[in-house]
């Protein structure tokens, strides 16, 4: 399904990695590892098509990205370091913000809903800027309950999360991951995904 | 496409009416710089009606300006550009969608301002329609031209400066022909002609700028 070739990034004068390829196909998770620096978010961002490689190609389902463009953005989902999230929206509705601006069908009962599960509930009204970093974060997350999109990349999901909402995040992805989807993320703590199969791959 | 605009529009016009401090703020800007005008020149109608198109459409410029550098920054700063340039549609569609949101709460406001501010130049009440016209007419362009320079500069440093020195020169033709209108108005040799080149340089601006925009967002965002 995803296919990486021969990649190489080039960050200023310094080249980060040269000759990288994976491939990944349907209910498989990548964990991308390497010390700070190394080239993870440079690689996520590639995959997703906002950095042109120096060199090589990726591929989702046969097709190069580059020309897939919108069909392959329909079926991706990322999620950054940054939240994305507005400060002066309340967390209800900068989900069905999101979701609109990204084509999704998404109804106001699934959005809180979904808001519930990541211990939002009674938080749905109140604008974002009064939220703690973590509650931030857990926003930003509640998009992947409800997300059916098959590929999802996640840069540094369990920054900023308390164990509990480390778990139930672990359970999202893995439920993903039944249901056919890939995954590409970069951690530093690991955390043990149930279900699917996990390849590592060691940036240097 | 239509949809995904109309989205954009909502989303921004939603953000800015819980901030309607920077709305309010650039239209006592336009409000101040112009009423200082007549305040300073004194009380001669002769030479206030031959400065005031030109100052209202000085004005209605720097008050657009102040407002740019915040269109693609804050989306920058939060993530939600990079979201936006991941959406399943031409980047293209989300600038016009932010470019219209623009207009709406900058240029708007100052049409509908303008005739008030007006009567303070002594002008005639066919001068005033055609200058709410002509700013209603031309201030779109402004914000696509904008868009350009906002997203060229998008990250830099001190990016506020130069994007006043990169945007205001090209400001100058809708300047020219939206200033020339009232004169030609005042005159009495009727402004249509004006106005149909203002109305000719929106559609060309609206149509191309967002995608120029796109463009320079994208090496942004690299």
């Amino acid at each position: 399904m995803l296919e990486a070739d021969n990649l190489e990034c080039v960050r200023g004068e310094r080249r980060l990695f040269a000759g990288l390829g994976f491939q990944l196909e349907a209910g498989e998770l990548l964990y991308l590892q390497g010390r700070n620096g190394a080239g993870k978010t440079s690689l996520l961002r590639m995959i997703i098509g906002l950095l042109p490689p120096e060199a090589g190609e990726i591929r989702w389902k046969g097709k190069s990205i580059r020309s897939g463009g919108d069909e392959f953005r329909a079926d991706l989902c990322y999620l950054g370091h940054l939240n994305a999230i507005k400060e002066e929206l309340t967390p209800l509705e900068n989900l069905l913000a999101s979701a609109h601006l990204a084509d999704e069908a998404l109804s106001e009962d699934d959005a809180l809903d979904a808001l519930e599960q990541v211990g939002l509930a009674g938080r749905e009204d109140l604008a974002c800027k009064y939220l703690s970093q973590g509650q931030k974060r857990r926003v930003a997350l509640a998009r992947l309950v409800k997300e059916r999109r098959p590929l999802w990349v996640l840069d540094e999901p369990f920054v900023a999360l308390d164990v509990a909402a480390v778990d139930w995040l672990a359970g999202i992805i893995s439920g993903h991951l039944q249901r056919g989807g890939l995954a590409v993320m970069t951690t530093h703590q690991l955390v043990g995904i149930p279900a699917g199969t996990v390849r590592e791959l060691k940036l240097s | 496409m239509l949809k995904i605009i109309l989205a954009v529009v909502a989303r921004d016009l939603k953000l800015a009416m819980r901030r309607q401090a920077d709305i309010v703020s650039a239209l006592f800007f336009f409000v101040i710089v112009v009423s200082l005008f007549p305040l300073g020149i004194g009380p001669e109608p002769d030479l206030l009606r031959k400065l005031a198109p030109g100052v209202l459409w000085v004005a209605a410029l720097l008050a657009t300006m102040l407002s740019l550098p915040r269109l693609f920054a804050d989306d920058h700063r939060d993530g939600t550009l990079e979201q936006l340039a991941l959406a399943p549609h031409p980047l293209g569609l989300v600038v016009t969608g932010k470019v219209i949101a623009h207009w709406l709460v900058s240029g708007l406001p100052l049409a509908l301002i303008a005739p008030v501010l007006g009567i303070q130049f002594d002008l005639s009440s066919d001068a005033l329609v055609v200058l709410t016209g002509a700013i209603l007419l031309g201030t779109p362009a402004l914000s696509g031209i904008g868009a350009i320079g906002a997203a060229l500069t998008l990250g830099l440093r001190g990016g506020g400066v130069l994007l006043s020195l990169l945007v205001l020169p090209l400001y100058i033709p809708v300047l020219i022909f939206g200033a020339g209108a009232v004169d030609a108005t005042v005159s009495g040799l009727g402004g249509e002609g004006h106005l149909s080149l203002l109305a000719a340089m929106t559609f060309a601006s609206l149509g191309f700028a967002p995608w120029a925009s796109a463009a320079a967002l994208k090496i942004a965002l690299e």
